[in-house]
């Protein structure tokens, strides 16, 4: 391969920038991640009552989407170019599977048993982004209005079958990821106000026809969560209490009621936030979301120097989108925004949304390891 | 924004991404205000009040459940209470390892080894911190011993509780139906917030059909915890309303004398006030213990019960499809009267048997030898076959099925317990459909015959026939059977009354020609001649009726039909349907009896005691 790294000969490299080189990995990047991880198993390992053995399990996981990122960030961009339209194509089908003979966990249909039970919308994920990245790779920008149309033909479809299963979280997500990639683009601001107002005009139609009772409970429980206390608003009303009585610096760690005393439901998965702000208080929130900004801004900046189209609204996209993780959660336990079942990105205990997490990054420090040399 | 140039310029694209990625970072860091200032607000602004309600005060919020809701005969006899007990409850999140504990628990005799894993599928159905039952009335000795062992069951406890009872146990299980734990199957048809104290829930009949009455609105009350998790003091409380109270149509006394009556054999007896449908006795026998199913039996226990070839669950009642016999001459008469195929004067001539012109099949009369010249009123009182036979001949089937359907056969009559049988009234186009092969579509002459005397594939429930004697006594009249008189609100007394529901009535026949026909049915029970007449003519009070006898099974032709030889369960079903007082009918009732051999010998007997327990304050 040709391919270079980029400023190797301009700066002195110590040990440690050689071996992070060498593995087409991104100093920055990488320690806002195990920042991120190491809080998370703190965070963790006080919701879960001290639990070693639910500790391990979730270190396991951590280790297989390191894994998965340090695997990712080998993958030349180019390739995962023009591997695109393959991983999205590959992503539908399984998706088609779920909805024809997927396991059905909690209720809804999202999981696939291929000899490891997974959830194809997790592929997705990373798929609709790339598949739209692709598209647009070689045509001018911004996108001419046959392309934003194509854009959103190839967005509706598996977003409808994630939405169907039901997984209306996910859904939405995805929606966003490929958002982001429209919206980096470059289309104009006509198409971005059209969006916003399709989007309020579709939220009357969205609750009338297509959300179901619990959905719909659930927004409701932000607006009045004293109206059903041991229902839907428990989990708000719990969450507020324990992130107030976390004051400003917190009342230590192992040492919130809230959460050591099991009044906190989910805990340990969606709602590990309130653990975190009744624990270490505003200060601790402060720094996690400090550190989230840290992994954003790192990631915008590497979209921002990225050599091609398809590079740039990639990694573009898969940072937006992890903020959008993060903004939906917080806003979630603090009770902004309605309780939709999107866990705290490497926090958060489960596996499944840790290893495309991470793979994201991965392709996020190929993109910036695996940088041409300008000067040619 | 549009470029008219439509190739692409790198320069131009780079500038126009990083423009984005601009105005990203400022939609990125507004979002991040928003959530710090809404952080500032509950941890600054309202670290106050939060750190009150989290420190000071450790407010749960638990589930307050409603009291079912009572229910009571007509005359206000109690059928089923609520008596205090102790049940064994589990909170999975304080429960450190589930599989051990629950089976040092069942080591331990509380819960069944069998059950574990209907329990484990019972814990996942409910949130982690649900106090969810596992064992419902235990014994003084089992509270005692488990009280002592408590300290090695962490998140296992006993808790005081109201448990349903039945006074009357099996005598009206079959109405009344029974309650049991919430099942996942019931967990899909109730709001689960109504239900986050409750812990059983009606399964059949009554106790299902009226859950919702009968349960009432859960409340909820703020306790204070200790750091323990121990409950202080309760705090604000909005109070359960307890379920509404179910005033039945039963007579709770009469029900007795059927269940009494139809001791040690399978049968069923329902009786019906025709003036209004009201269900005044319902009973199926053998029946079963809903004081013990509602409290969860031992597996071996339930097999038992559902395994006994008696069928003990099975609601003959509702459910049971039998042959009417002759129990079906009375419409058929009517019938014959109103089509006016027959004089119901002119005798025909009975030799024991009839065979349709051409054919050498012989259909026999239950009684050897014949009854000679018969007319109407005489086919009735002594059920001869062989005049039916030659009525149904001159009706045809296709009359015979649409005015057997007036009267509610072959369809539900609308009861209020779910799980009602249609029966069967045959015809050419049921037999179309029923039957697959070409030959076996085709409606015989024969068949006619033998559904004139309500036999081959007529089939009725004990319910539909004590619908049939009622609408005959309220000449044509109609009304849907129900078994709800009222509901009583527990707080305030006050009872509302369910209405009659009038069904569309039997219509045509005249009010001479209902008047032949009970003055027929009449002469069976006090006629001098009367197949039942042997029950009948001591009664205390005027009545009808008409005996019935169902082959279960088929004699062979030229063979003689020996009682002794047939299994017992072979022998011909017992039926028999009736009404009185004739002035002013009061009571309308079916009995049948399953291989009871005759209907005048073995059910009308059961009949009488019952209406005449049912009468008896007007005696």
């Amino acid at each position: 391969m040709t391919t270079l790294t980029a400023d190797r000969r301009t700066q002195p490299l110590g040990t440690m920038g050689f071996m992070l080189r060498s593995l087409h990995l991104d100093g920055t990047l990488l320690t806002g991640l195990i920042c991120m991880l190491a809080i998370g198993l703190a965070a963790l390992y006080s919701a879960v009552g001290q639990n070693t053995a639910l500790l391990a399990g979730q270190l396991l996981r951590m280790g297989a989407a390191l894994i998965a990122m340090l695997v990712m960030a080998q993958v030349n961009p180019g390739w995962l170019r023009r591997a695109a339209p393959w991983v999205f194509g590959l992503g539908m089908l399984m998706l088609m599977l779920v909805l024809l003979t997927g396991d059905v966990g909690k209720g809804a249909q999202r999981w696939l048993n291929l000899g490891v039970r997974f959830q194809p919308s997790e592929i997705m994920k990373l798929g609709l982004p790339m598949m739209l990245a692709w598209l647009l790779h070689d045509r001018p920008l911004p996108p001419s209005f046959g392309m934003i149309v194509v854009c959103l033909a190839v967005m509706i479809v598996p977003v409808g079958l994630i939405a169907v299963q039901p997984d209306l979280g996910t859904a939405i997500l995805i929606v966003l990821s490929g958002a982001t990639v429209i919206f980096l683009a470059g289309i104009g601001a006509r198409y971005i106000i059209g969006a916003i107002a399709t989007a309020l005009v579709s939220m009357p139609l969205l609750w009338f026809f297509v959300m179901h009772d619990y959905q719909k409970s659930r927004v409701l429980m932000l607006l009045d969560p004293d109206s059903d206390p041991l229902g839907a608003g428990y989990h708000i009303i719990q969450s507020k209490i324990a992130i107030g009585s976390g004051g400003l610096f917190g009342k230590g760690w192992l040492n919130g009621s809230q959460g050591q005393l099991e009044f906190l439901p989910e805990r340990s998965t969606d709602f590990i936030f309130a653990v975190i702000g009744e624990e270490f208080g505003l200060m601790g929130a402060l720094v996690v979301l400090l550190v989230y900004l840290l992994i954003v801004g790192r990631g915008l900046y590497i979209a921002a120097v990225a050599q091609d189209t398809f590079s740039r609204l990639l990694a573009g996209s898969i940072s937006l989108t992890f903020f959008f993780y993060v903004f939906v959660n917080t806003s979630m336990v603090t009770g902004l925004l309605p309780v939709v079942g999107v866990p705290l990105p490497l926090v958060s205990a489960g596996g499944t949304s840790m290893v495309t997490l991470l793979a994201g990054f991965g392709i996020l420090m190929s993109i910036q390891t695996h940088r041409k040399l300008l000067a040619r | 924004m549009a470029t008219t140039d439509r190739l692409k310029d790198h320069w131009a694209e780079q500038r126009l991404f990083l423009h984005r990625v601009i105005a990203a970072v400022i939609g990125i860091v507004a979002l991040i205000i928003v959530v710090l200032g809404r952080l500032g607000q509950l941890q600054i602004a309202d670290y106050e009040y939060f750190s009150a309600q989290s420190q000071g005060n450790r407010i749960r919020v638990q589930p307050l459940p409603p009291t079912r809701g009572l229910i009571y005969d007509r005359n206000g006899s109690i059928l089923a209470e609520n008596l205090p007990s102790y049940q064994l409850e589990l909170t999975p999140e304080q429960v450190p390892d589930m599989a051990e504990t629950l089976s040092r628990l069942a080591r331990f005799g509380l819960i069944e080894a069998d059950n574990i894993d209907t329990l484990q599928a019972l814990i996942r159905q409910h949130r982690r911190f649900d106090s969810i039952p596992i064992r419902h009335r235990m014994s003084d000795a089992e509270v005692a011993a488990f009280a002592i062992e408590r300290p090695r069951f962490p998140g296992v406890d006993i808790r005081a509780r109201l448990a349903r009872n039945y006074p009357h146990g099996v005598a009206a299980a079959h109405a009344l139906g029974y309650v049991g734990g919430i099942n996942a199957a019931d967990m899909q048809r109730i709001d689960q917030r109504d239900y986050a104290g409750t812990s059983l829930i009606g399964k059949i009949a009554l106790e299902r059909r009226y859950e919702s009455d009968l349960h009432g609105d859960a409340g909820h009350e703020a306790v204070l915890v200790n750091a323990r998790g121990r409950i202080m003091q309760s705090l604000n409380a909005e109070a359960a309303a307890a379920g509404k109270d179910l005033i039945l149509t039963l007579d709770i006394e009469s029900q007795l004398t059927a269940h009494r009556a139809l001791a040690g054999r399978r049968g069923a007896v329902v009786a019906i006030d025709p003036n209004n449908g009201e269900v005044l006795v319902f009973a199926s026998e053998p029946s079963f213990d809903p004081n013990r199913i509602s409290v969860g039996m031992s597996r071996a226990d339930y097999l038992a019960v559902q395994q006994d070839p008696d069928l003990p669950l099975f609601n003959r009642a509702l459910q049971g499809a039998y042959p009417p016999g002759s129990t079906i001459k009375p419409i058929l008469a009517l019938a014959a009267l109103h089509y006016e195929v027959i004089d119901p004067n002119q005798p025909v001539y009975c030799n024991g048997s009839y065979s349709l012109p051409g054919s050498t099949h012989r259909y026999r009369d239950w009684k050897r030898g014949g009854h000679g010249w018969i007319d109407m009123h005489g086919s009735i009182e002594q059920s001869c076959d062989v005049y039916y036979y030659e009525l149904a001949r001159e009706l045809g089937i296709d009359r015979m099925e649409s005015f057997m359907k007036r009267f509610g056969l072959g369809g539900v009559t609308g009861i209020d317990i779910a799980g009602e049988k249609n029966g069967l009234v045959p015809g050419r186009e049921w037999k179309q459909r029923a039957f697959s092969k070409r030959a076996d579509q085709v409606w015989f002459p024969g068949e006619t015959l033998i559904t004139g005397i309500g036999q081959g594939y007529l089939l009725t429930t004990p319910l539909q026939l004590a619908h049939v004697a009622a609408t005959i006594a309220n000449r044509g009249q109609r009304f849907q059977p129900t078994l709800l008189r009222g509901m009583s609100d527990p707080v305030t007394g006050a009872v509302e009354f369910a209405e009659p529901v009038p069904l569309e009535s039997v219509g045509i026949v005249r009010n001479d020609q209902w008047e032949q026909i009970i003055s027929a049915m009449s002469a069976v029970m006090q006629g001098t001649r009367g197949t039942a007449r042997a029950v009948g003519i001591d009664a205390p009070f005027t009545l009808a009726g008409k005996s019935g006898t169902a082959q279960v099974f088929t004699v062979a032709q030229d063979q003689e039909y020996e009682t002794e030889e047939l299994e017992d369960r072979m022998r011909d079903h017992a039926l028999f349907i009736a009404f009185a007082p004739l002035e002013d009918p009061q009571i309308a009732i079916a009995v049948i009896v399953e291989n009871g051999e005759s209907g005048s010998g073995t059910a009308a007997p059961i009949a009488r005691t019952v209406m005449e327990k049912y009468l008896r304050d007007m005696l």
